[in-house]
């Protein structure tokens, strides 16, 4: 009954979207204020209808209602409770409810707290988010639909992949679809503003916090899934160069494009035309991650739901969307006139390099990822492109990137001189030159990722503290960091973000150059050395977890014999999908991680035991939660707070609860 | 097709990538079939390379690629002979060849291009360009300056 109730809301509520992206749409064009004021109620309606329905979904997990055909197909009654929950968006349909849902939830967002905007901007704002739920409504309601019943219910569940029952599942998804969809606020507040025909510094103030927060779920969402896989895949990789992390990385490179170039728009009112395309395009990208890790036309080692009808659904979807959003850009593109001049040497065009290499770093990830689809069908050759071809065809520009921007975060608005950002960042370069020396002379092989690592992590960390200090003035250090505590805000989170993605790059580079392994047979009670550490394995058992039996080994982690942990890595299986996953035991540490995985028994005794220390491991995600931080200290500036509309003016209705 | 290919992987599952048994006794020889083991793709699985992979057919070209250095092939002589019997999907780092050669021009060429437009638009702007004269009406002025105040 439950479950017809959530068809049935889910259902209304598209029909609630087709209302909202028509009538104010219709309104805002004829300004006529009552039909621009549907889209409020309705934004907030069509919300708590797909909550409803998402509610309702959940419940048939959790009481394993198996006459659903997706519970059936995707969870079991001897699964733990957290997995039978998340287990409700850890399979396609499930995943595409999230989806919309949240999409929903941003439309409701926008209806109750955008007070301030003007009431035709805030209409066709919410207008077009409504035409991309009624897209997505109408894929899941055809193509996907939860809610279908079996005629003859099994006994018991198919389970749910076991890769997936980890606590990653229930956090890493949603973050990552707050992010993905987040951005379709961005494209709804440009489409809007192209519909309005005008762009000005309050548009780029209405719509950069969206992006900001979208970004920052993305920020989140990817860390956790590349923390996820590294723990979970048994041999400590963190990224890929997946066709399905490509997709979640590219939305996010331009996110961070578009986050500065709003700025600019913002400050200084140039930049617009770009600034517009660049909310388009990754929404787009957002739509594109969509059609990729659904479609199934591109092998991932992340198979979702992969089934060609649906591909096709996706791809109209983003050619309609990027097609009339495209089409609607070079059409009114012309109007966003620039206002204000600059410098060959000002922020502006700093931040304008920032945005060519953010954007062609994107451009490079896109073209590998989809380049095995296009070579096959263009050329007849059958290729893939695989790591080795990102890192070395991506990297380039994201040492570019580091490397101007503690100069780019200091040099001034409008007209700058370099000279005096320069003279102020000298230590930080002095320092991070000398420690890439060191560094240089200390390790063994001649590869330069080390200390270009080094040097870059040092530099980014440096420049934005001399950033920081440079806003308080002159006078006694003491009044100085005094001064610092009182900086806005969003200086804060500028620096700390900055910061943060030297300790990510740093964290990347040192794991990637220093990394050792050691892959053994050990017998029970054997001493072995791995780098500067010793470990034994004490015991090998076997344990019957809720669903799953597990091989469990007690390693002892050990230096100069004085024990710094107890490791139980295990190996599962889980008998209702019989199929095997590792749980590799780490030790982590501020520098390094060991990184303990046991294998099978062998034919002449012991057990393969692979053990990887893994240098600064844990910085690349304290990097990322550093730049998600940061995003959220720029977010509760208070001008955001003030723009984020506090105010009720004659326009603005009672949100409809 | 995907599916069976899944089915193979999950069959060959419980070999963990690289075995102990595979391991050569020299450690330079031994680090080169790492090196060379990144680079190569296992070809039943998804976007996985053989050092990684946990497949049978991994472990396969694993123990051929180590068989062929210790035979003093050096690594583009094994990186041909896999090409030659697996074709060009087996290498993780493609060609530059053909039209390959879009693959790897992007980059660098999207960004001089990228470069010399942003270079034109900002000389544009720092010298003659026009003051756009769209103002604001005196309304919007007044909600800017009030949203702006704080």
């Amino acid at each position: 009954m439950i479950t017809e109730l959530g068809h049935f809301a889910l259902i209304l509520a598209a029909l609630t979207a087709l209302v909202q992206a028509i009538i104010p749409l219709i309104g805002a064009h004829k300004q006529w204020p009552r039909w621009m004021a549907v889209a409020e109620p309705a934004a907030g309606i069509q919300f708590l209808l797909t909550a409803f329905s998402f509610a309702a979904l959940t419940y048939a997990f959790v009481v394993s209602d198996f006459s659903l055909r997706l519970v059936s197909l995707n969870s079991h009654s001897l699964k733990p409770m957290l997995y039978k929950i998340s287990g409700t968006w850890g399979n396609h349909e499930g995943s595409m409810l999230l989806w919309v849902l949240i999409l929903t939830l941003f439309g409701a967002m926008l209806a109750w707290f955008g007070g301030n905007l003007p009431p035709s901007l805030k209409a066709r704002a919410l207008a077009v988010q409504a035409a991309i739920a009624c897209a997505f409504f109408a894929f899941i309601l055809f193509t996907s639909n939860p809610f279908l019943r079996l005629a003859v219910p099994p006994f018991d569940g198919e389970g749910l992949n076991p890769l997936l029952q980890d606590p990653g599942l229930a956090f890493h998804p949603p973050f990552l679809y707050l992010g993905y969809v987040g951005l379709s606020m961005a494209f709804s507040f440009a489409v809007a503003a192209l519909l309005e025909g005008r762009v000005d510094a309050a548009w780029a103030r209405w719509v950069r916090p969206w992006t900001l927060a979208a970004w920052i779920f993305l920020t989140i969402g990817i860390a956790l899934g590349s923390w996820w896989a590294y723990y979970e895949l048994g041999w400590g990789g963190f990224w890929f160069w997946d066709p399905v992390e490509n997709a979640s990385f590219m939305p996010w490179l331009l996110a961070a494009a578009l986050l500065h170039s709003a700025i600019v728009v913002e400050k200084r009112e140039v930049l617009k035309s770009w600034t517009i395309l660049l909310a388009i395009l990754a929404f787009g990208f957002s739509l594109i991650g969509t059609f990729i890790v659904r479609s199934g036309v591109i092998t991932s080692v992340h198979a979702f739901a992969n089934d060609p009808e649906r591909g096709v659904f996706i791809l109209v979807i983003l050619a309609v969307f990027m097609g009339g959003a495209l089409t609607l850009f070079a059409a009114r593109a012309s109007v966003m006139e620039a206002k204000g001049l600059f410098g060959v040497v000002s922020r502006e065009s700093m931040l304008v390099m920032n945005n060519v290499l953010l954007a062609v770093a994107c451009l490079v990830v896109f073209v590998g990822t989809i380049w095995p689809l296009v070579s096959e069908l263009l050329f007849d050759r059958k290729l893939s492109v695989g790591p080795p071809f990102f890192n070395l065809a991506f990297t380039p520009f994201m040492v570019l990137l580091g490397l101007i921007m503690p100069i780019g975060a200091m040099t001034p608005w409008k007209r700058g001189k370099i000279y005096n950002a320069l003279r102020q960042l000298l230590p930080a370069f002095v320092l991070a030159l000398a420690l890439m020396g060191l560094v240089w002379a200390m390790q063994s092989g001649r590869s330069l990722l080390g200390p270009v690592g080094v040097f870059l992590g040092v530099w980014m960390i440096c420049g934005s503290a001399v950033d920081i200090m440079s806003k308080t003035g002159r006078g006694t250090m003491t009044s100085r960091i005094g001064r610092m505590w009182r900086l806005p805000r969003a200086d804060w989170g500028k620096a700390v973000a900055h910061g943060g993605l030297g300790v990510t790059i740093f964290g990347i580079a040192g794991l990637m150059a220093w990394e050792q392994d050691d892959i053994r047979v050990a017998r029970i009670g054997q001493t072995f050395t791995v780098g500067a550490y010793e470990l034994t394995l004490n015991d090998v058992k076997d344990v019957q977890g809720p669903n799953y039996i597990a091989t469990t080994a007690d390693v002892v982690l050990s230096q100069n014999g004085e024990v710094i942990s107890l490791l139980r890595p295990e190996k599962r299986v889980y008998p209702v999908s019989g199929m095997p996953t590792t749980e590799a035991a780490i030790d982590y540490r501020f520098l390094r991680d060991v990184y303990v995985v046991i294998g099978d028994a062998q034919a002449g005794g012991g057990y393969t035991v692979r053990t990887y220390i893994k240098p600064f491991t844990n910085w690349i995600w304290a990097g990322a939660l550093l730049m998600a931080l940061g995003g959220a200290l720029s977010l509760s500036d208070r001008r955001y707070r003030v723009a984020a509309g506090a105010r009720n003016t004659a326009t603005s209705r009672v949100p409809a609860e | 097709m995907m599916r069976l290919l899944l089915i193979l992987c999950v069959l060959a599952a419980p070999v963990w990538a690289v075995q102990p048994d595979e391991v050569l006794n020299d450690p330079a020889l031994e680090a080169r079939a790492r090196a060379l083991s990144k680079d190569l793709r296992c070809l039943v699985c998804r976007n996985e390379s053989i050092d990684e992979s946990n497949a049978e057919l991994a472990r396969d070209l694993r123990i051929l690629v180590r068989e062929r250095l210790v035979e003093g092939d050096s690594d583009p002589q094994v990186i041909d002979y896999v090409v030659a019997r697996y074709g060009e999907f087996v290498l993780l780092r493609p060609l530059s060849g053909g039209s390959n050669m879009v693959l790897w021009l992007t980059g660098p060429a999207a960004f001089f291009i990228v470069l010399l437009f942003a270079a034109i638009y900002v000389r544009r702007r720092s010298s003659t360009g026009s003051q756009a004269a769209i103002e604001l009406s005196s309304d919007e002025q007044k909600r800017l300056t009030e949203i702006l105040k704080d």
